[in-house]
């Protein structure tokens, strides 16, 4: 129970208890209306004896208290789901033609969409295609293929990965996430690795 | 010491605390029979408040531009966890404010608490009003909807009915010729940066002529307390006035909340610029009077004058009027006419609008 809800039964009772301690042999007990009824803002009443200081401000106070609590909760519990967006959907994500068969020359790269995040393609100078996630796992950055390191740099803070996304130096923490590449036809397809 | 009481000190000791409050304590309400009438301009600014929070809100996800600005309303309504509740809070807010705004001037009015020393708050009022006419006509394009659409091209229309200016202020406004998505950009800009700049600098300018020259007392109940001063009544500002007036706030939140979530605002269709004109379109309520009246004037007048020229010239001089009323009451009998003049705005405004709603 909350401390004022207990604060607020407190002072039935005690008003409760002491108007049945003040009756007469044969008397009714009085209700905590009647009682209540008589009792000034300040709950005390001088020239009533024995009067329970029944806190009438303090029971009002609870009540618009917890009232306009209730409407703050209410107002504002729809204001912070609002601020969450909505889940995007990834349609089609798993499977992507990259690029076409002769578009890249040995030892290049390009940037292609796996879904709505950027992935890299690359092919290297033995004549091999390699795919990577081309999100940097340092801060997100895209990265692209430098021919004349043969590696996988980021130019926002000089992290280097290897041809196979592994982090070889600066800031990366881990390494790129490599996808599958097959060639079909003219299109050279990336697909993402099924986890076993 | 409680922490309050430090922090409060430590304010003190800097820039005189107490000092800044101490006109809040001291400073009274007069108290009387039409003292109800006071409440009216703090809900507006509530609701200002409200409109400003909201509006925060919906600039999240919205987006203007005419490939995008529906479909973002769209998205929000449709996708966003309670959108379509901070939408319609947005758009009732926005109705009821410019219904507070106007009875706050009216009430104003006829308690004629814009004599002297307050003519610099009745025009600040006035220019606050129509900035609030402004955010209702701009925000109204936002959704760039088919209604949106239409009374944006009719309004624009009608600014460029005013002689000599008008075609530049229209050019002005649309951004081009025509209501296209370069009006939608500038609309945003206006409705999201230049108005509630403005607006935020005049609120601010209203509540220290209030605060500074204090509440006015109606002439009627003035004479009484000077014929009989055992009759005059004061509450303190704080804390009697202000917990009455969050009590009015309280009620005004109660009010929006359940016209926002029993009656949620309606988005329409997407606009169209090669779309007829749907039947039966009207713009918003508070523009019905003037529509319906320059919808009843000829074509031509006297032969001399075309209609729609004729309705723009005399609303502007009707608005200039009202907003210089308070210099033109001298004496008695001025006092007379500018009451009677009330009056018959009131009912002119009251009585357009209605025909306006029945009028096909």
């Amino acid at each position: 129970m909350s401390r004022f809800g207990a604060t607020v039964l407190q002072h039935l009772s005690s008003s409760r208890a002491s108007s049945l301690h003040n009756r007469e042999p044969g008397q009714k007990s009085i209700s905590f209306t009647g009682a209540a009824s008589v009792m000034s803002d300040q709950g005390i009443q001088p020239g009533v004896p024995g009067a329970a200081p029944v806190q009438r401000r303090r029971f009002v106070e609870v009540l618009l208290g917890s009232g306009f609590m209730a409407t703050a909760v209410a107002f504002i519990y729809p204001v912070l789901r609002y601020l969450i967006p909505p889940r995007t959907i990834d349609v089609g994500s798993d499977s992507v033609v990259a690029a076409r068969v002769g578009e890249l020359k040995p030892n290049s790269g390009k940037i292609f969409h796996f879904g709505s995040r950027p992935g890299l393609l690359v092919l290297t100078a033995e004549g091999e295609y390699r795919a990577m996630s081309a999100t940097c796992t340092h801060l997100s950055c895209i990265v692209q293929y430098r021919g004349d390191l043969r590696e996988i740099w980021c130019a926002c803070h000089n992290g280097v990965y290897d041809l196979n996304g592994r982090n070889v130096s600066g800031p990366p923490p881990r390494p790129l996430e490599s996808f599958d590449v097959q060639v079909r036809g003219e299109e050279i397809f990336v697909r993402r690795r099924r986890e076993a | 010491m409680s922490p309050a009481t430090v922090v409060r000190k430590w304010l003190d000791d800097r820039f005189d605390w107490d000092g800044l409050l101490a006109p809040f304590r001291k400073k009274t309400v007069p108290l009387h029979r039409l003292s109800y009438w006071y409440f009216l301009g703090g809900i507006t600014l509530f609701l200002f408040v409200i409109q400003v929070l909201t509006g925060i809100l919906l600039l999240l996800y919205y987006r203007p531009g005419p490939n995008e600005a529906f479909e973002s309303v769209q998205y929000i309504m449709t996708q966003v966890k309670f959108g379509w509740l901070i939408r319609s809070i947005h758009s009732w807010s926005a109705n009821l404010m410019v219904f507070t705004a106007f009875a706050h001037m009216f009430s104003v009015f006829f308690l004629k608490a814009y004599r002297r020393p307050r003519e610099l708050t009745w025009l600040s009022g006035m220019v606050l009003l129509f900035l609030v006419l402004g955010f209702g006509f701009s925000g109204y394009l936002l959704p760039w909807n088919t209604l949106a659409f239409f009374a944006t091209k009719v309004g624009t229309e009608i600014t460029g009915q005013v002689p000599l200016i008008g075609k530049a202020m229209m050019i002005f406004l649309r951004g081009g010729d025509e209501v296209t998505g370069a009006t939608l950009t500038r609309f945003f800009g206006f409705h999201v940066a230049v108005l509630p700049g403005l607006a935020t600098l005049l609120v601010m300018l209203h509540v220290l002529l209030v605060q500074r020259l204090g509440i006015s007392v109606p002439p009627k109940v003035e004479a009484e307390w000077i014929a009989n001063p055992n009759l005059r009544r004061e509450m303190k500002f704080f804390p009697n006035f202000a917990l009455r007036e969050a009590i009015a706030w309280y009620i005004a939140l109660g009010v929006l909340g359940a016209l926002a979530a029993v009656f949620p605002w309606d988005l329409g269709v997407k606009a169209d610029p090669f779309i007829s004109a749907p039947a039966g379109i009207k713009p918003e309520w508070y523009f019905l009077f003037m529509f319906q009246t320059l919808k009843i004037i000829p074509p031509r007048v006297f032969r001399i004058i075309d209609g729609e020229v004729l309705g723009v010239l005399a609303f502007g001089a009707a608005g200039a009027i009202w907003v210089l009323l308070p210099f033109m009451e001298r004496s008695a009998r001025s006092r007379k006419w500018v009451s009677a003049i009330g009056i018959f705005a009131l009912v002119f405004i009251i009585g357009m609008t209605i025909y306006g709603y029945i009028a096909k």
